[in-house]
């Protein structure tokens, strides 16, 4: 029997050790690789660290808008990524009236913004630099956003709203968003055809940092603006009546209509505040990379990995989520084993990785 | 003979097609407490949840400081000075004990003012973590932050579903105090309760539901005494 009771013993030891090890992967020791590798990549990969983080600042605005939905809404949003390219094409169309289709650029409308005076003109930029673009387009981002939120607001009367009312559950909601993103994606190709295209023309304008880093002027810009744009929204949750109120309902729901709190109200407004970081994400991120009709759906993993990352849910979680998948995956293509095309699969990579490790994300979110 | 503040004549209500009250008579009046005592799945709840829009009254009328409220929304029925405090879930976990409060006066144009002063006179152990989350106080102290949202509002009649549920006896004793303290401001009360002893004794009146029927009501000391009473709901 003794060597059997042992046998038993150091089994249990074993498993003991497993668990603890398991307790301390899934615990500190994701915090502690995150900030192990994060400190790597800022020392050894400082440019593409740098890039990381500007492509994370836009990640982490469309999944603060992501997880605001999620929050109030209760459903994953499939027609984000899409919103937001959708958002940055009404920017360009605004922006120089054009509409492509079959046949040759056509100007559809008889004044554009680039019609102003010094629109076009580039933008100085503290320093020697300047933007790429002039005033035309940051004035194109209102009726983006303006055209966005219109459409939000349609979308929760006619399909959203409904559904609600008749208690569908989460897949019939993800299925109605998904086709919705299909036919935004749709629209796009119809009116502006499949084939890249920019905001201004010309060679882009470069920065020099310190530690020999050199980005283009454009990317300080995004910086800026998504994370004041971010800060403003963390301001408005934190510190507004509203934004308590949009909390109250993502934390209880059913507590929030006892407490008198107009959920219909609570939910225009997220519409409205999702669609003003849907547009904003678009159109920097088509500033970043360009209008390609398929980015909005490419995105879509991203978003989503940074979303699940943070924790649903939870805005602060969005946005460090956003920062991670945007620099891992900047770093991990100057590792050499993966070509800068298929960067967004490493997304897919740390989503299966965080949902085996830690299904509420870093910062406890929904598991749902 | 005070004035009823509220009053409910034969509500019918339930959950989809299944009917769970088959018309329900129930009276508060002025400053008074009324318990309403029965066994599990007599409707208890949910008649509190149909007073306050939750579900759907067809038919039966409510009526609160004598003006019609039935089917009213919730939002609607608590600037007509009607508060609730549900079983379960009745805090905001990830918000803290101030913004708990700040939900309870949501519908409050002009904001809270002084309000909150008030309400952390009468619930000293909070006003000392009003910045900590919710979700950190211990049972006990949740349902007193959820009296005390409640009471952001002033009501004139607060609804009470099962305030001592799955709490310490010594934590029950204190509940039920706070409830009486709450009562002296002026506040009438409809308290649904499993624990029934403790219930009738700081209640002024009381009704036995059973199966969504009424079955017995009167002054609660009455009730307390009953024998039928006693044998189904107080063990004796």
């Amino acid at each position: 029997m003794a060597p059997f009771t042992q046998s038993l013993r150091a089994d249990e030891r074993a498993m003991r050790l497993l668990r603890s090890a398991g307790e301390f992967a899934s615990g500190p020791g994701v915090w502690l690789a995150i900030i192990g590798v994060g400190t790597w990549a800022a020392i050894d990969r400082t440019d593409a660290f740098v890039v990381g983080i500007v492509s994370g600042s836009i990640l982490a605005l469309g999944a603060l808008g992501l997880t605001l939905l999620f929050g109030v809404l209760r459903f994953a949003h499939f027609a984000h990524g899409d919103s937001m390219m959708l958002s940055a094409y009404i920017a360009f169309f605004v922006l120089t009236g054009v509409i492509f289709g079959e046949r040759a650029d056509t100007e559809l409308l008889p004044w554009s913004l680039n019609d102003l005076p010094g629109a076009t003109d580039r933008i100085p930029w503290p320093g020697e630099g300047e933007l790429s673009f002039g005033y035309g387009l940051l004035l194109a981002m209102i009726p983006a956003a303006g055209f966005i939120i219109a459409v939000f607001l349609l979308l929760e009367k006619l399909v959203y709203g409904p559904l609600r009312r008749r208690g569908s559950g989460v897949v019939i909601f993800a299925i109605a968003s998904l086709g919705i993103a299909i036919a935004m994606r749709s629209v796009i190709l119809v009116f502006w055809g499949p084939s890249p295209r920019f905001y201004a023309p010309g060679i882009r304008p470069t920065t020099d940092l310190p530690f020999d880093v050199r980005i283009v002027t454009d990317q300080i810009f995004i910086l800026f603006a998504a994370v004041g744009l971010a800060a403003l929204v963390y301001l408005m949750l934190y510190r507004t009546k509203l934004g308590k109120a949009m909390r109250a309902i993502a934390d209880n729901a059913d507590l929030a209509r006892v407490s008198g709190i107009d959920a219909d109200r609570i939910t225009s407004w997220t519409w409205i505040i999702g669609g003003g970081l849907v547009a904003t994400a678009g159109v920097l991120l088509a500033l970043q990379a360009q209008l390609q009709p398929k980015l909005g759906f490419v995105l879509l993993l991203p978003l989503f990995a940074a979303t699940i990352l943070g924790g649903i849910g939870r805005p602060h979680g969005a946005l460090v989520g956003g920062m991670i998948v945007g620099i891992t995956q900047e770093v991990a293509v100057t590792l050499g084993f993966i070509s800068p095309g298929y960067k967004f699969s490493v997304a897919f990579v740390l989503l299966i990785t965080i949902l085996l490790l830690r299904p509420k994300g870093l910062f406890g979110g929904s598991e749902q | 003979m005070k004035n009823r503040v509220l009053e409910a004549e034969g509500v019918v209500t339930g959950y989809g097609e299944v009917e769970i009250l088959h018309g329900v008579d129930i009276v508060v009046h002025e400053a008074e407490i009324v318990a309403i005592i029965g066994p599990n799945g007599a409707g208890k709840s949910t008649f509190l949840k149909a007073v306050f829009g939750l579900l759907k009254v067809d038919p039966g009328r409510i009526s609160l400081m004598g003006e019609e409220c039935t089917n009213k929304r919730p939002d609607e029925l608590v600037l007509k000075g009607l508060g609730y405090v549900p079983q379960v879930d009745n805090v905001f976990a990830s918000l803290t004990i101030n913004e708990n409060l700040e939900m309870g006066a949501y519908v409050l144009s002009d904001g809270a003012g002084d309000r909150y002063e008030r309400v952390y006179e009468m619930f000293p152990d909070l006003a000392g973590r009003r910045g900590e989350l919710a979700g950190r106080l211990s049972g006990g102290q949740r349902q007193m932050l959820a009296l005390a949202r409640a009471l952001m509002l002033d009501p004139k009649v607060l609804l009470l579903d099962e305030p001592s549920a799955s709490l310490s006896p010594k934590m029950v004793g204190v509940i039920f105090e706070r409830i009486a303290a709450i009562n002296e401001s002026g506040t009438a009360i409809l308290l649904v309760e499993q624990n029934t002893k403790e219930a009738l004794s700081v209640s002024d009146r009381g009704y036995v539901l059973a199966t969504g029927e009424n079955r017995l009501e009167g002054e609660a000391r009455g009730l307390l005494e009953n024998e039928d009473v006693g044998k189904l709901y107080l063990g004796t």
